[in-house]
């Protein structure tokens, strides 16, 4: 995996691509979760909490996203349980 | 008719009270009636970047407290027909905003004034949501960087859902975006976030950019918007803002090196 500094270090990866990729995607997942019903930040915290009562994981672990298809919601929930011991 | 027109970012330190000075001072240069309002309780300091700090005698807050009426609040610029300026309390009291004494402040400001221009403070609590809530158009100022691009695109989403125009379902407000502290110099050496770049990750129409410039800091030491500036660089392209702001179509200046590479040549020749 490529680390921060490999980024910076790289001759056409600038600064300024970097700080643009990181901001695409913390624009999009603010977003979503945005855009979705209020119930959905209570749900992530919750879903982490019962989660660790089993594993422990980062708060990244859960990712959420809502779509919709037509007339249809779908709630995607995305659980991450990290390296394979 | 008068608009109600909010200059807001989230984040601290980006620009709104220089922009706030610069905007209203543009309009009234033009000949609209403007009112600006610092909505930055407890930490005033429009009435430093407009020069007129020695003339507050009455704030925002006594006028909704009934302690002195609009008339008596109102300091009328010393430079700038057309131009008034209404400072924000010291006090501490962050409560002192209510939605009602703040809506009733500015309906009586529409009733005389073409633009009323609202400096938000920082953040996004009470503050920045009442500079905000009954805005009919907003300035989104953001400096190309993360943090700063970010919070823009938060107050993005709480001015689509958090004010009187979205709980009403009208049309949401529209928002203009104005870059400030833009070093053409740096986005080419690939250091710093470019207008596409800003643009295309907020998407909403470009007011104006506004190059890092000396001449902000001189305005602000001598009390003066930068806007009367007419030789700096931040000046004119503050004029550009206000010009587009009102209709008028002008190009973007001062987003590349070009002019500078002109003048680095000729001196150095
Ligand atoms: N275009 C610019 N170039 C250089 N400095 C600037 C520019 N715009 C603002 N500043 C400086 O940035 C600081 C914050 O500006 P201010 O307008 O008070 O921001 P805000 O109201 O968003 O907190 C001030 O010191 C100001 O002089
Ligand atoms: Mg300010």
């Amino acid at each position: 995996m490529k680390g921060i500094f490999d980024y910076f270090r790289s001759p056409r990866q600038t600064s300024a691509k970097v700080a643009k990729e990181r901001l695409q995607v913390i624009v999009a997942r603010e977003r979503s979760s945005r855009s979705g019903p209020d119930y959905l930040p209570a749900l992530h915290k919750e879903l982490l909490e019962v989660i660790r009562k089993y594993v422990q994981v980062g708060d990244d672990a859960v990712q959420m996203n809502l779509e919709s298809e037509g007339d249809c919601e779908i709630l995607e929930v995305n659980i991450t349980l990290g390296d394979k011991q | 008719m008068s608009r109600i027109v909010v200059i807001t970012s989230g984040k601290g330190g980006v620009g709104k009270t220089t922009t706030s000075a610069a905007i209203a001072t543009g309009l009234a240069q033009e000949g609209h009636k403007t009112a600006v309002v610092d909505f930055d309780v407890g930490l005033r300091n429009l009435d430093l970047i407009m020069g007129c700090e020695r003339r507050v005698v009455y704030d925002f807050v006594n006028v909704i407290n009934g302690d002195a009426n609009l008339r008596q609040a109102l300091i009328k610029d010393k430079r700038t027909e057309n131009l008034y300026i209404l400072p924000a309390s010291q006090t501490r009291d962050k409560e002192a905003l209510t939605q009602e004494g703040v809506e009733k402040v500015l309906e009586e400001l529409s009733q005389e004034f073409e633009y009323i221009i609202c400096d938000s403070p920082a953040g996004i609590e009470r503050g920045a949501l009442m500079a905000a809530y009954f805005a009919d158009e907003a300035i989104v100022v953001t400096n190309p960087e993360v943090s700063s691009v970010r919070d823009s695109d938060r107050m993005l989403g709480i001015l689509s859902s958090k004010t009187r125009r979205a709980e009403q379902g009208e049309d949401p407000l529209p928002a203009h975006l104005l870059i400030t502290r833009y070093s053409a110099d740096r986005v080419e050496k690939g250091e710093m976030l470019s207008v596409e770049d800003v643009q295309e990750i907020l998407s909403i129409g470009m007011l104006g950019v506004i190059p890092e410039s000396q001449a902000v800091l001189n305005a602000s030491n001598a009390g003066m918007p930068v806007v009367l500036d007419t030789e700096s660089d931040a000046g004119q392209a503050y004029r550009d803002a206000v010009a587009r702001f009102l209709g008028e179509d002008r190009p973007h200046r001062f987003i590349t090196t070009q002019k500078k590479g002109i003048f680095g040549r000729l001196f150095r020749g």
